[in-house]
């Protein structure tokens, strides 16, 4: 006898991976709180920013220095500016157990705010990282 | 506002074998600068090593504290040249 074979049942309007991405954690827009926002971002992008002001408008010296060194090496980078988010900025240091902004994610993983970001850059550490 | 013997004080409290070294770099008891060097740091990531030291100054690193550079280093890192 022929073993059955199980195939997944697939919901042909969304795929295997169902509605939008179930297995996403869901932006606030979506129905999700904060905090599932922001694993969604850092998630869906492999680097991220979170920083006081814009990248073209740094509203902060050390927002500034790191956006100037992800220029300096070239790697492009998606940013949220908590000055327009209280919510998102007081979540953000919960969520790294972290106190102050800007704070670097690379590949879903809290790299470190703007001391630790430069230092691995003098040590060319923070390049290795980004290619990997 | 805080002081840089309070820093310490704290500091040392977490970590009491270290070597510390805090400076009030604006003059205005809110920018600080430390130093802390601590064999509590070995086999520990940078992040790792200033979330400790964010979780030993506590309430004080959010509240008192604008600004934090800080410079971790294990006695192995700091005595070498």
């Amino acid at each position: 006898m022929a073993p059955k074979i199980e195939l997944p049942i697939v919901n042909p309007t969304f795929g295997e991976d169902g509605p939008a991405g179930s297995d996403k954690p869901r932006t606030r827009a979506e129905g999700g709180d904060v905090m599932s926002e922001i694993r969604r971002e850092v998630s869906d992008n492999p680097v991220f920013l979170y920083m006081k002001g814009t990248p073209h408008q740094p509203m902060c010296g050390f927002s500034a220095r790191v956006v100037q060194i992800l220029h300096h090496i070239q790697v492009p980078f998606q940013s949220c500016n908590v000055l327009d988010d209280y919510e998102k900025r007081e979540a953000i240091k919960v969520y790294s157990e972290w106190p102050t902004i800007p704070q670097l994610y690379v590949r879903g993983e809290f790299v470190g705010g703007c001391d630790i970001v430069t230092e691995m850059f003098q040590e060319g550490e923070l390049q290795t990282l980004l290619k990997g | 506002m805080m002081t840089t013997e309070e820093i310490e004080a704290k500091l040392r409290a977490a970590f009491p074998d270290a070597h510390l070294q805090v400076v009030d770099t604006t003059g205005t008891m809110d920018h600080f600068e430390a130093l802390v060097v601590s064999s509590a740091f070995e086999g520990k990531t940078r992040v790792q090593r200033h979330q400790a030291v964010y979780a030993a100054l506590g309430d004080a690193m959010r509240e008192r504290i604008h600004a934090l550079a800080l410079t971790t280093l294990t006695p192995d890192q700091y005595g070498s040249p």
